[in-house]
């Protein structure tokens, strides 16, 4: 069984002043931890910076077994999510900055073992199914809970989460929202030239699905698409949120390397100067 | 068996609103009671085994036990890292019930044949797998289990008779012990024990002494029992509709090699994928040594080599 995720607790020091947005404040928590990490993935984390401020800036709802759930089926970003829980105050500083250490439940992809997280992933494809199951169990359960789930676009190559979009729209399961992080990047290459996905928005809607356009950058617009979005909806919801790879700083954006690259030193001083200075 | 399977799942399900049952649209004939009686928590989720698991595990995730239904290769393989990744990495309650083991589905071919998924599923540690050997054992297997708080797989035959000889009362863990005897321990796997009671029947004739035991789990294994009975035994006999690496024979060498047993080991399984050769249940598992004539023989042999 899941435990429920650990309650917010104040924060002693924060790394960031309140004042500045949360999409960067996770942002710049997102440059620092993969510094001291030495670890990547880091244009992927910067990438849903926006979205993630948006559900754990209010959306998500709940607590206890009846808390809202959510899945990051894009697992590699994870440390966008360890950010957001940090920014918000549901783990502490010595906690996050446990990330990638020995014996650390936070490692790169995210763990259930470790207490905000709703379900590990890590091989793409197995959120939307996962998140399927959560929308038809508060259904079957009777909760009015929703579930979201964030994608990557290149994810959208496994044939499973085709499997579970037919599922999902079947059962009409309109508390259901995926969110997907388009920024037309992945591993090897651009999305359009390794697996076309266009007409991506078309495909969702034939397969039965509400879709919705979105600047994946912009969190109050983000926000105000998922909540306004109709529970009582028959076709479960699909949120495109149109981003760039490595969001917010410049020599990253859109940049395929960034998919896996560390940064050095001189990067990331230029890049937590070019985040601070956005404000 | 599998009818016996369903109508217990259903009664269980009648005092226990935990249970779900998904089916990768199979089951026609056989998961009609539940679904009828329980439409709410009754969802064929199409073709898609995949989405099946992954949908249970989110089941699981909020409370429920979701079983999820197949013929055994479909429920076993194609989800496999579905099932690794879903119910396993998050020690959630999910039943995978794989139908027709061995060469049940015979005359549809290889597709159909599950030699491996006791060996696959045995692999994950954190997965308990069950085989009954008939009705009875289904029955009980069922509900001593259905409520374990780790996943389970469910390896259901389509029928097959009675075991004569077999306790009723399914234990988790344990070997059952079918009959004493002090020559040769024939170990079966599932409804291929009434072979081997026949086949110990035959050996009896000739004046060889078999004793006979079902491995009815995995996860946990019958370990220390069948080191009981292997100390008392010079040969054992594996009898399996698997293949010969992965299930009760790899258990059995397992355990000898792990106790220091002087025992010697004959194991009758597949030793190969069939292709191009389908056929009857019975014609396979007679082609496959796996008839009674062929767990006799594969003793009597082992026996007079050992002289």
């Amino acid at each position: 069984m899941a435990t429920a995720p650990s309650q917010p607790r104040p924060v002693e020091a924060p790394h960031h002043p309140v004042e500045v947005p949360l999409a960067d404040r996770i942002r710049l928590t997102i440059l620092q931890q993969s510094h001291r990490a030495r670890f990547g993935h880091i244009g992927s984390a910067l990438s849903i910076a926006d979205v993630l401020a948006a559900l754990y800036g209010g959306t998500l709802r709940g607590e206890g077994d009846d808390r809202e759930r959510f899945v990051l089926s894009k697992g590699h970003a994870v440390l966008a999510l360890y950010a957001a829980l940090y920014e918000t105050g549901r783990i502490d500083l010595a906690t996050l900055e446990t990330y990638c250490g020995d014996g650390s439940a936070l490692g790169a992809h995210p763990e259930h073992a470790f207490a905000p997280i709703d379900f590990s992933t890590g091989s793409l494809g197995h959120g939307l199914p996962y998140a399927a199951g959560a929308a038809l169990a508060a259904r079957t359960l009777g909760s009015a809970r929703r579930t979201f789930v964030l994608l990557s676009d290149a994810e959208l190559n496994e044939g499973s989460v085709w499997e579970a979009a037919m599922f999902a729209a079947h059962q009409r399961l309109g508390r259901l929202v995926a969110i997907v992080d388009l920024n037309g990047v992945q591993a090897l290459g651009y999305t359009r030239d390794v697996i076309d996905l266009e007409p991506l928005g078309a495909r969702w809607e034939a397969f039965g699905w509400s879709v919705h356009d979105v600047d994946g950058h912009d969190a109050a617009a983000l926000r105000a698409t998922i909540d306004a979005l109709d529970p009582a909806s028959p076709r479960p919801h699909v949120v495109l949120a149109r981003t760039q790879l490595g969001h917010g700083v410049s020599f990253m954006e859109n940049q395929i390397p960034w998919h896996y690259w560390p940064l050095s030193d001189e990067q990331f001083a230029a890049a937590v100067a070019e985040v601070a200075a956005a404000r | 068996m599998r009818n016996a399977f369903v109508e217990t799942l259903t009664e269980l399900a009648e005092r226990d609103r935990r249970i779900a049952l998904l089916t990768g649209d199979l089951g026609f004939s056989v998961l009609e009671p539940f679904g009828e009686r329980f439409p709410d928590r009754f969802y064929n989720v199409g073709v898609a085994e995949q989405n099946m698991v992954g949908v249970a595990t989110g089941l699981a995730e909020a409370g429920m036990i979701p079983f999820v239904y197949s013929i055994a290769t479909f429920a076993s393989m194609r989800p496999y890292e579905f099932i690794r990744n879903g119910p396993v990495l998050h020690q959630l309650p999910v039943r995978i019930v794989g139908v027709g083991g061995g060469f049940e589905y015979g005359n549809n071919g290889a597709t159909h044949y599950a030699l491996e998924d006791v060996g696959v599923l045995r692999l994950q540690r954190g997965l308990t797998v069950v085989v009954p050997a008939d009705t009875a054992h289904a029955r009980s297997a069922l509900e001593q289990t259905y409520e374990l708080r780790r996943p389970i797989y469910y390896r259901v035959s389509k029928g097959g008779p009675p075991i004569p000889g077999l306790d009723s009362d399914f234990e988790l863990g344990r070997l059952a012990r079918v009959r004493d005897g002090g020559d040769v321990a024939l170990i079966a796997l599932g409804p291929l024990a009434a072979g081997a009671v026949t086949a110990a029947d035959r050996l009896a004739d000739e004046g060889i002494d078999a004793a006979v035991a079902v491995v009815e789990s995995f996860n946990p294994s019958p370990a220390e029992d069948l080191a009981d009975l292997l100390a008392g035994v010079p040969l054992a006999v594996t009898v399996e509709s698997h293949f010969v690496d992965g299930g009760v024979g790899t258990l059995v060498a397992e355990v000898i090699a792990e106790h220091g047993l002087p025992t010697r080991l004959r194991r009758c399984g597949i030793g190969e994928l069939p292709r191009g050769m389908t056929g009857s249940q019975a014609f396979l598992d007679d082609h496959h040594g796996l008839s009674a004539a062929g767990i006799s023989g594969a003793a009597r042999s082992a026996l007079l080599a050992a002289r």
